[in-house]
């Protein structure tokens, strides 16, 4: 009889139950609804396992790629250990490298010792020795060596001010995670890609970009960056040349206020996007920064042809790290 | 002599893939339609995608798990919000519409239609 560990547990799977199933029966609290496959509540994670790719129908690629599955679907034929979302372990690294992207935006390298596994544009938690945690996207490429962050200064908070204020340069912090929905899947790469990002939701992008990129995506990709005023900008110099390397990037900024000069547009970004590509269908669309205006931009892009299922934007299910609902 | 079992309305719907199929384009049309897109404003797109699943999947006779009282506990903070039955006439039009879109042929429509009406009562708190 094949056994599941969860959390140190192991359960005993009766002949023809589910891995649903299983858990319940065996006390643990495992988030669930239509027991179908259909609303997709129960998603868990496993590492590897017979038939998962049945239990995987109607998931996000990103969602299958890092194994997860609904338990609801899955009858186990062998033992496997599984998670719930956002069930990782912590990672000892060190605070290698601070540097000003511009007047609010600080990039934060870390370095750990033991290997850090991510998909570029995943975030993670970074926790503080004292307890402190806050969530951060991941604007580095696995290859890299260094991880990195871009934390915007936020007055009076705790983790962004200790970062740009006493710049602790050489201390240990703890890494929790990876998680998270943002990534470039390759295996289409002549589909058109559409990143869009507000004020630091450009660091998962700027991951997964340059990841698509290196990939060797030859379909059309356009990064739309936008921010309140053109000081809200960054990384404009190193994204300008990414896209004089490679002609199917397309790189667009926006400002609410003051653009219109130097290559930086004036409006909503969502009209910039219009004004390019008013029809969608077909686009696979990565969308990280201010939670409402990712919501709302998600719905128009939604609206202008893009499948809901090729929306990445980590509005997550509620079982997921406790972070922002969207990949700033 | 062989007994003749006729297939259910979810696999003469084309069973999970029609529910794929269905879901954008129904889900597009009632974002977009004055008379219901304001219920939906404030909500997670992501999660309502994973709702409208599922309720498609019940209304062409698919497996769910719906009990009366989930759909009262699901509807009734939009009952506080006016939703009423020209509303929910609405959704059922929508839900019509969206399968002669993908070419269903009209009896099955109307099955499909009976499905959704049976929970008028639940979703409308009566």
């Amino acid at each position: 009889m094949p056994s599941i560990t969860f959390d140190g547990r192991d359960c005993e799977v009766l002949p023809g139950e589910t891995v649903l199933d299983c858990l319940l029966r065996s006390g643990i609290a495992v988030p669930h609804s239509c027991k179908a496959g259909a609303c997709q509540s129960c998603l868990m994670k496993a590492g590897s396992a017979a038939g998962l790719a049945d239990a995987q129908a109607g998931l996000k690629d990103t969602l299958r790629a890092q194994g997860y599955f609904l338990a609801c679907s899955l009858r186990p034929l062998e033992d496997l250990a599984v998670a719930l979302p956002g069930g990782e372990v912590r990672t000892a690294a060190r605070i290698t490298g601070l540097e000003a992207l511009n007047e609010t935006v600080l990039r934060v390298r870390l370095r750990t010792e033991e290997p850090f596994a991510y998909f570029a544009g995943q975030y993670l938690s970074l926790v503080r020795e004292d307890g402190l945690a806050r969530s951060y996207s991941l604007a580095s490429l696995p290859n890299e060596g260094d991880l990195e962050l871009h934390v915007r200064r936020i007055p009076g908070g705790a983790m962004s001010e200790w970062l740009h204020r006493e710049a602790p340069e050489g201390n240990t912090v703890w890494l929790q995670g990876p998680a998270g929905n943002c990534f470039y899947v390759p295996g289409k790469p002549e589909e058109p890609l559409l990143l869009v990002g507000t004020g630091t939701g450009l660091a998962p992008l700027y991951g997964i970009v340059r990841d698509a990129l290196a990939q060797g995506h030859t379909g059309p990709i356009w990064l739309f960056h936008g921010a309140l005023t053109p000081s809200g900008l960054y990384l404009t110099q190193e994204l300008q040349q990414l896209a004089e390397r490679y002609p199917n990037l397309r790189y667009v900024r926006a400002a609410l206020r003051d653009g219109g000069a130097d290559g930086v547009e004036n409006g909503e970004l969502d009209a910039c996007i219009r004004a390019r590509l008013p029809k969608l269908a077909g686009f696979k669309a990565y969308v990280c920064g201010d939670p409402a205006l990712v919501n709302s931009l998600r719905k128009k892009l939604f609206l202008a042809g893009v499948a809901s299922k090729a929306i990445y934007a980590d509005a997550f299910l509620p079982s997921a790290l406790p972070v922002a609902s969207a990949c700033t | 002599m062989s007994e003749h079992v006729s297939p259910s309305l979810y696999d003469q719907l084309g069973g999970a893939a029609a529910v794929d199929a269905a879901v954008d384009i129904f889900y597009r049309k009632v974002l977009s339609d004055d008379r219901v897109s304001h219920f939906f404003d404030d909500v997670d797109m992501d999660r309502q995608a994973a709702k409208q699943k599922a309720f498609l999947t019940m209304a062409f006779g698919g497996p769910h798990n719906y009990t009366g009282a989930d759909m009262r506990r699901g509807h009734a903070h939009l009952v506080a919000r006016g939703l009423n039955d020209g509303h929910f006439d609405t959704i059922v039009e929508l839900l019509g519409s969206t399968l002669a879109e993908l070419n269903v042929p009209q009896p099955l429509i109307a099955q499909v239609a009976a499905i959704a009406e049976s929970t008028r009562a639940d979703v409308l708190n009566r």
